[in-house]
């Protein structure tokens, strides 16, 4: 089997013509400007930013899928927990908040985990016939307390200034500071879920992280004390300057108009080369100690557990535990490129999250990448990234060359009306077609 | 204590709900499991195969609608019903032509099947999307209730009022008739054997004469009709939102594996237990204790989990289950 | 193990809730059928000659000729490694051939998938997962018959009456049968088609001695009612003792070919592949 794969060894050249590809392909996006290109070179480094952190996302995943061979369905749940983090971290303190119940909920979260724990010792010391049972009345009764203590302070919180805030505030530390944080929540969540989906026979973990992500974006929506639901959190804090503070500063104008540009362009372009050098810096260093880690004896020892389980195990390798590893540490990757789209964002919209988008056109970037190739994975992220954004524009213009003979009428403008949609089948067919004629990726494993 | 009421209450609430939202899980789960069991993979794009067979369903309602063809109490759209499933079967074993086949014939992991699966999804959707638009669309015409709330009170003396919706009932009765019909033709029929055997043992099947791509193709006909069907009772109880379409899978996933993936009869067995639970425990109490403890004055509304967390009560089943009982409730078996 | 690469290596197999492998095939069960030429005339009723051919790259088969006549029992023994299995499986259809032609009955068939080869007379029992676990011994029976159009059910009384061990259990799965019973299932799911060619590979392979002796009984009662037998067998002297004529290959190839009594009777035989 792995001789095979020897065998269809990858041509050293792929990720450097895909990468010379992608870079025609933003300069297109920034100078022309067409019924296809925008010719503004804010929109192209916006594709950019957004496509750096599907990379780190697909790293992530990769992690996950390239190593330990694990199927994560819960991408967005990940995702949108380490979201979480900027608002919790780096957001100002709501004044009053922490008082009107703050100290209770916490308590109501240790109970409820407490709950857990004890459910699970409860039936692991009960005998067979009483387990069930037995941790079903430790969680019912947990969950009475838990709910005694949670819904008063719950209550008060979101009382607290309603229209403004209503949730629980941030600490007020800097936003970098919460981007690791966003990787130790997702982490954490990871662990909980894989240590009951991989700990079995036979893994679960597709449907698991199905319904992880599910309820992850839905406690994110509906928990309006947290970070005010699907009221949205906005407002948060920068790593890098403002457009109107760059466009007051003297000494930015000066050097705009150096260059002959626009303030309002040239403020925007330096905003997001900014946050562009901030991802590149990152998505290299996760790229460095992922390769790093795969050439060392974890590595082999997770490659060996990937291709030959059965013989792994019977050298005394504790497949399960090196499999929730590798699952927590792609967690941490996306809940780190959770915490980064928040940032950039500058807004927490748990109702933005959807899992198309999030999980699974995630999935296909890794797919269409390479499946165990970093540089494979973070190509076919900016690569997906932009033709899913330029698609939505393509789509149209592609049907008003077709639709152009007809008449108008209703099915010509429901035509155009859905044309935006034709993305979703553009990205499914890239993913056959890949799967189909270069199932190893556009950047095959070494 | 007013035994009466509540009982009516809990009937009107939670009974006739869940057991009309039980028979839809169990017509996906159904699909699920038979594709798990004979294509051997979990089918991501089975949400968007009920959403576009319902997006069908619905195009075929307002035509014949708009030819004022119509039958009378009961939804036109039963009547588009066969059409709609005709016209994504076709679709669906297009996709096996040109996407699965391939697969099978190079003998590729099942794995490779689950991602094939999922371009066919973003393709599905991008199709429903493309037809029909991501808007809320209610496509039930005919009578609404077979008994109303004000009918019940009148006939009962009651305070509480009952009402059985015409979907509801259609729902039931669909999914009972399609099930006899499954379990029947699984069981007695020369196919629904051939089925079963290439499901345990493929190799064996071709060696007793059975041919492959038969099997393939009546497989996704029949959960392609499952899933039609559940999409469109679904759409016509609730509404027809593409998206929840695509939410529903995970309930449907949980349905299958609870009941154990493969097993029909889990299937249908998992359907139902996801659905009371769900309805049982996102449903308010606070009325129904009110009327079995007059004296008891709870302060919250006796609501153990808010109804936006649905999907967690099917992910908590599914855990418990996978925890106590890894194989599910009947065993994995076969189709 | 099969070689399943495609793409994705070993990735993602374990998980049960996405993938489901159990009772999958290592056929390609897709492939169709090309047309059936008119063999030599003058070739036994069963003719595999000259067949090369293995499952990846390397080939397994080195030119082995098989035949069989009719109502013969005919049995291939040999080293482990031989590619006895192998041989049934070429024969059968169910592996790709580079070189070599099957007759069955004077027909060229070597373009058949397997499923027309059930079709045109032959049956096989492969050595696992030889019976439908979760089916009961009567739907085995009924599998076997179905490319039958015509009422199979003195067929089936045939078979209940050849084993009347599991005619008892008829009810039964036959996953939860005992191995000899789970065999007799198998073969006589095979003679449900009622075939003039019965292929076993290692029928006897995992039961006591004494059900490989009613095994074997069995076997020479088929046999007596005119279906030819080709059989693999570990227990090659029990085997031999009952074949007409005996194949010993090595590596591939035949490397003694006589009646099974001259095979038993011949000192090297004995020597170096009966143990003495």
């Amino acid at each position: 089997m792995s001789g095979s794969r020897q065998s269809a060894a990858a041509n050293p050249w792929r990720a450097p013509a895909l990468l010379a590809v992608l870079v025609v392909l933003f300069v297109l996006e920034g100078s022309l400007s067409n019924a296809l290109f925008s010719g503004s070179w804010n929109s192209a480094l916006g594709i950019l930013n957004m496509g750096l952190l599907s990379a780190i996302m697909a790293l992530g995943v990769n992690i996950t899928w390239g190593y330990g061979g694990l199927f994560n369905a819960g991408v967005v749940g990940f995702l949108a927990l380490g979201g979480l983090a900027p608002v919790l971290i780096s957001t100002a303190p709501v004044p009053g908040a922490w008082d009107a119940g703050g100290v209770r909920v916490v308590l109501a979260l240790v109970v409820g985990l407490l709950t857990l724990v004890l459910a699970t010792i409860v039936a692991r010391r009960v005998p067979r016939a009483w387990k069930f049972w037995a941790a079903f009345a430790v969680v019912g009764v947990g969950f009475v307390i838990y709910r005694f203590l949670f819904d008063p302070a719950v209550i008060a919180i979101e009382a607290n200034n309603p229209a403004k805030a209503g949730n629980i505030g941030g600490l007020g530390w800097p936003v970098l500071l919460s981007w690791p944080v966003g990787g130790l929540l997702a982490a954490a969540a990871a662990w909980g879920v894989g240590k009951v989906a991989l700990g079995l026979r036979s893994d679960y973990l597709a449907i698991a992280t199905l319904g992880i992500g599910e309820i992850i974006v839905a406690v994110m929506r509906n928990e309006g004390w947290l970070a005010r639901g699907v009221l949205n959190m906005s407002g948060i804090p920068r790593p890098v300057p403002y457009e109107l503070e760059l466009q007051a500063d003297p000494a930015f104008q000066a050097r705009v108009a150096g260059w002959g540009m626009d303030l309002a362009t040239a403020s925007g372009i330096w905003v997001k080369l900014s946050y562009a050098a901030l991802f590149i810096v990152i998505v290299l260093a996760l790229i460095a100690l992922s390769e790093l880690a795969q050439r060392s004896p974890w590595g082999r020892m997770m490659r060996a557990i990937r291709d030959n389980e059965v013989a792994a195990e019977a050298m005394g390798k504790n497949v399960t535990r090196r499999h929730l590893q590798v699952f927590v540490i792609g967690a941490a990757v996306i809940g780190l490129a959770g915490a980064m789209m928040v940032t950039l964002d500058g807004l927490l919209n748990p109702a933005g999250y959807n899992p198309l988008r999030y999980t699974f056109l995630v999935w296909v970037m890794v797919i269409v990448g390479g499946s165990g190739n970093n540089w494979g994975a973070v190509l076919g992220a900016v690569l997906i990234w932009y033709l899913w954004i330029k698609a939505e524009i393509w789509g149209p213009a592609m049907m008003a060359v077709i639709t152009a003979p007809m008449e108008a009428g209703a099915l010509k403008s429901h035509l155009m009306g859905s044309a935006p949609h034709m993305r979703f089948i553009a990205m499914g067919l890239v993913l056959l077609l890949v799967l189909r004629f270069a199932p190893r990726g556009l950047v095959p494993e070494k | 204590m007013d035994i009466a009421n509540a009982l009516v209450a809990i009937l009107n609430f939670v009974v006739i709900p869940a057991a009309a939202y039980g028979s839809q899980l169990a017509l996906g789960a159904l699909g699920v499991t038979l594709i798990y069991g004979i294509l051997r993979f979990s089918n991501f794009a089975h949400g968007d195969t009920m959403a576009f067979g319902t997006a069908m369903v619905i195009l075929l309602t307002w035509a014949l609608q708009a030819m004022g063809v119509s039958l009378g109490p009961i939804p036109t759209a039963l009547l588009a019903l066969p059409f709609g499933i005709a016209l994504t079967a076709a679709l669906v074993l297009m996709t096996d032509r040109w996407v699965y086949r391939h697969y099978r014939r190079v003998r590729a992991d099942p794995i490779v099947l689950v991602m094939a699966s999922v371009g066919v999804m973003f393709v599905m959707n991008g199709l429903t999307r493309l037809v029909i638009g991501v808007e809320e669309i209610r496509f039930d015409d005919g009578a609404r209730f077979i008994i109303s709330v004000q009918q019940f009170k009148a006939w009962s003396g009651l305070a509480e009022g009952l009402s059985f919706r015409t979907t509801q009932a259609i729902t039931l009765i669909v999914a009972a008739l399609s099930c006899w019909a499954l379990f029947r033709f699984l069981n007695r029929t020369r196919s629904g054997k051939a089925m079963r055997a290439y499901s345990d043992n493929e190799d064996l099947a071709l060696l007793s004469g059975i041919d492959p791509e038969r099997v393939v193709r009546m497989t996704w006909i029949i959960a392609t009709a499952l899933a039609v069907m559940a999409g469109t009772l679904y759409g016509l109880d609730k509404s027809f939102k593409a998206f929840n379409y695509f939410q529903i899978l995970l309930p449907i996933f949980a349905a299958a594996i609870v009941g154990g993936l493969g097993s029909p009869t889990g299937a249908v067995a998992g359907g139902f237990i996801i659905a009371f639970s769900e309805v049982a425990v996102t449903y308010p109490w606070k009325k129904i204790a009110g009327y079995l403890f007059p004296t008891w004055q709870p302060d919250g509304l006796l609501q153990l989990l808010s109804t936006e967390y649905k999907f967690a009560v099917s992910f908590v089943i599914l855990i418990v289950v996978l925890l106590f009982r890894p194989t599910g409730l009947f065993r994995g078996k076969s189709v | 193990m099969s070689d399943t690469d495609h793409g994705f290596g070993n990735r993602g197999n374990r998980d049960a809730s996405v993938v489901n492998p159990k009772g999958r095939g290592t056929v390609d069960g897709t492939r169709r059928s090309g047309a059936v030429q008119p063999g030599s005339g003058a070739a036994p009723f069963l003719a595999a000659t000259a067949l090369r051919g293995g499952y990846g790259k390397a080939d397994i088969l080195h030119g082995c000729t098989i035949t069989v006549d009719r109502g013969q029992i005919a049995v291939i023994v040999g080293p482990n490694g031989a590619g006895k299995s192998t041989a049934m499986k070429a024969i059968f259809g169910m592996l790709d051939l580079r070189e070599g032609a099957v007759q069955l009955d004077g027909n060229d068939i070597s373009a058949l998938n397997p499923q027309d080869r059930v079709r045109a007379g032959m049956g096989f029992v492969p050595q696992v997962a030889n019976v439908f676990p979760s089916m009961t011994v009567e739907e085995n029976l009924q599998m076997g018959a179905y490319i039958r159009e015509d009422d199979f059910r003195q067929t089936m009384d045939q078979v209940y009456t050849l084993f009347p061990a599991v005619a008892q259990k008829r009810k039964q799965a036959a996953g939860e049968l005992s191995g000899g019973q789970r065999q007799q299932v198998a073969v006589g799911r095979a003679l449900m088609t009622q075939p003039k060619l019965l292929m076993l590979d290692e029928p006897t392979a995992g039961v006591s001695p004494i059900v490989m002796d009613e095994l074997f009984d069995r076997i020479i009662e088929i046999a007596r009612s005119g279906i030819s037998i080709l059989m693999v067998e570990q227990n090659a002297r029990q085997a031999l003792e009952i074949a007409d004529i005996g194949y010993v290959l090595v590596q591939g190839t035949n490397r003694y070919t006589d009646t099974g009594a001259a095979l038993l009777a011949n000192p090297e035989v004995r020597r170096t592949f009966l143990g003495g």
